[in-house]
């Protein structure tokens, strides 16, 4: 930023330090300004309110078309799904988890980004969020929707889950086993929807009047002066809202953990050997963060470009996104070292045979060299290993940090390799029980892949309609964090002049 | 905005809670009280082929239950009885009663009385009668006072927490073996020396009944 780092210099003798100036940092200490190019906070209202108030540029229909016949095919497959049975998928003993597990890990790891930029950055005072918290919160609703189809249809007879999950009394006197971490499942997922939702909406308010105070038409004025619940800007509007999102952020940032630890549980506390391990809940978190941020960049990168966001979305908030994926990528390669190393320290022959003979052993390197045969999966332990040790590494290089094509290439490399984690988990832990009678190899049926792709396009028709109807960015917190808004800044605060 | 929303808008989210809260609440309520057997199989009484009355039988004449339901000690299967059962007294007693016409007709043919089972645990359901009649738990249990029913009426619920409530708590429904039968039996008696004695140990794991 434009303001000076240093602290106020002493008073000279005698005198009052009332016209002590700061100084201006060295040139090459000056941090970039979050917002480019000196635009005025009009400017900024204009950009944003902007996207949802035109038309929609041309690709957005035919994008928007594709997607929501993408997620209809994903429900009639639903449909046929429970009213055939789980055997139009393609698992069965031994695997009896696969896609649907793994797709649910996979959607609710990626949820992790939105409230790991709203709260906890915002209790860090990381101001650069402001610029992409509300897509990111967006999109972590909308994966946390598609996670939560899975866990539901796995069950088969969708209408025991939903009503047994949930501990209403009944007239068998039985209630959910409370000592399953698959019932945990059930709170923690539905807790971070909650606050996820509520946190999101409590951001949108200011922006939802401002689209009101704009708005040209009769339905427009209705809807966002409905959801904008009567804010006027006043001093004592800012002053609850201010403190109701410091609450929430300080509710949800325990969830940023203890979601994915929960998820990690499902495998960690049963006591099938690739799952038993204490490793699990720090490296789920870790590689939850790391594919939302992904995501976040899979969706935001094109999205800055093509709506012309760059100067509020700049190549910095780009580059601080890449160094959040560099870290969380080195501890889930960390957490892929360890595994295998416990597995071979421990000194359990069931848990290293989980890891190297049924993961690590390929047919060229690892097999011949531990003298084992290939294992069948290790096509897909290998690629999780590439997208997910050796990718992220590439930001250590700030040329490549700042390259927007291939840094988003690398975003989407970056959650083929975490579904592939944890389908590597699931699956190959799976497949082989302790009796070579009970071994098995999963190949997915159409339905699986198609419901899988379903999910991909209900996420994007959920954000294709985000785009269309609400401000991408937090209009009011950018306007927070902009040179101007400092009382220092020459062209900012209410003094005029300095 | 204010041409849409006028003052007692400001109401609208608590208004919306409260109704959140009683709807919720009625819902489940409701469906607690209205979709479950105690509401929906209690009191059925489907009208049988032929006007059979318990209560003249098992309560004017005292007859033993199982003259008819003969394989309720010894089965888990409590049969219907054959026609031939009643054929036994009514060759004799009543022998020209219209009322015994179907029952003539269905000796002579050979073709079973068209009953309609009233009592059903569903198909998932593994219910041994036999291992409860010999230990001391009586027909009025589960099928509630038969012996003063003209026709039979579904009288107990029969769900899961009905069956739970007695392997929970056997002492407090379990009777003498000589008195299972006896529909009326108000005695005294020491349930939990029963069930010491005779080492009762109802199971309360899913496959005691899943199985």
């Amino acid at each position: 930023m434009a303001k000076a780092i240093t602290a106020p210099l002493p008073a000279p003798h005698g005198h009052t330090a009332a016209v002590v100036k700061a100084a201006e940092p060295p040139r090459e200490l000056a941090r970039e300004p979050l917002v480019l190019n000196n635009h005025s906070l009009g400017w900024i209202t204009n950009a944003i309110a902007g996207i949802c108030e035109n038309p929609m540029p041309k690709w957005w229909l035919p994008a928007f078309v594709f997607s929501a016949g993408g997620a209809t095919m994903m429900f009639a497959l639903i449909a046929y799904l429970i009213s055939t049975g789980i055997g139009v998928w393609g698992l069965n003993q031994p695997a009896d988890w696969a896609w649907d597990i793994t797709n649910f890990v996979f959607w609710i790891g990626i949820g992790h980004a939105g409230t790991l930029i709203s709260a906890v950055l915002f209790l860090l005072r990381q101001k650069w969020r402001t610029s992409i918290n509300r897509a990111a919160e967006a999109m972590t609703i909308f994966a946390v929707v598609c996670a939560g189809i899975f866990p539901v249809i796995h069950t088969g007879r969708v209408w025991f889950a939903l009503l047994w999950l949930p501990p209403i009394p009944n007239h068998m006197d039985v209630w959910p086993q409370f000592r399953s971490p698959l019932l945990w499942d059930v709170f923690a997922v539905s807790t971070y929807g909650t606050v996820s939702v509520l946190f999101w909406y409590v951001g949108l308010v200011p922006d939802l009047a401002t689209l009101r105070d704009r708005a040209k038409t009769t339905l427009r004025k209705f809807f966002y002066g409905f959801f904008a619940l009567g804010w006027s800007g006043s001093n004592r509007h800012w002053s609850n809202y201010e403190k109701a999102y410091l609450i929430l952020a300080g509710l949800s940032t325990p969830l940023v953990l203890s979601v994915h630890s929960i998820v990690s549980f499902d495998f960690a506390v049963s006591q099938v050997p690739g799952w038993h391990t204490t490793i699990f809940p720090p490296y789920f978190v870790a590689g939850a963060i790391f594919s939302g941020f992904g995501m976040v960049l899979t969706l935001l990168l094109p999205m800055r470009t093509l709506f012309k966001l760059e100067d509020i979305i700049t190549v910095r908030h780009v580059e601080l996104m890449c160094k959040v994926i560099l870290a969380t990528g080195s501890i889930v390669g960390y957490a892929y070292g360890m595994e295998f190393f416990i597995a071979w320290y421990g000194g359990s022959p069931y848990e290293l045979w989980a890891f190297l003979r049924n993961r690590v052993a390929d047919p060229f390197i690892f097999g011949p060299l531990f003298k084992v045969p290939p294992a069948p999966y290790w096509w897909a332990y290998w690629m999780m290993i590439s997208c997910n040790v050796i990718s992220p590494h590439l930001f250590w290089s700030k040329k490549l940090r700042t390259n927007m094509v291939l840094v988003w290439l690398v975003s989407i490399v970056v959650n083929i390799g975490m579904w592939f984690e944890r389908f590597v988990i699931i699956v190959t832990s799976l497949h082989r029980d302790y009796l070579p009678s009970s071994w098995g190899y999963f190949n997915p049926s159409w339905v699986d892949i198609c419901t899988f792709a379903g999910s991909f396009a209900l996420f994007m028709t959920l954000f294709l309609l985000f785009m269309r109807f609400l401000p991408v960015i937090a209009i009011s917190e950018v306007k927070g964090v902009t040179p101007q808004a400092d009382p220092h800044h020459p062209l900012g605060g209410a003094k005029g002049h300095h | 905005m204010s041409d849409f929303f006028p003052k007692w808008t400001n109401q609208l989210p608590l208004m919306a809670a409260v109704t959140a809260v009683v709807v919720g609440t009625s819902v489940v309520a409701g469906a607690w009280y209205y979709l479950t057997p105690k509401y929906s199989r209690v009191g059925y009484q489907p009208t049988q082929p032929v006007a059979f009355s318990h209560a003249i039988h098992a309560d004017q004449l005292g007859m033993e239950c199982r003259y008819c339901h003969s394989s309720v000690d010894k089965s888990w299967f409590s049969n219907i009885p054959a026609t031939a059962t009643c054929m036994n007294c009514h060759e004799v007693v009543a022998k020209d009663s219209p009322k015994l016409e179907r029952v003539r007709q269905s000796h002579a043919s050979g073709k079973p009385i068209p009953w309609v089972q009233v009592h059903k645990v569903p198909d998932y359901v593994y219910f041994n009668h036999s291992v409860h009649v010999n230990r001391g738990i009586s027909c009025v249990k589960c099928h509630g006072e038969i012996n003063k029913m003209d026709e039979v009426r579904h009288a107990k619920s029969l769900t899961m927490g009905f069956c739970l409530e007695c392997h929970r708590g056997p002492e407090n429904h379990i009777r003498p073996n000589e008195f299972v039968t006896q529909l009326d039996w108000k005695g005294e008696v020491d349930g939990k020396q029963l069930v010491h004695d005779w080492n009762v140990q109802p199971g309360q794991s899913c496959s005691t009944c899943h199985r």
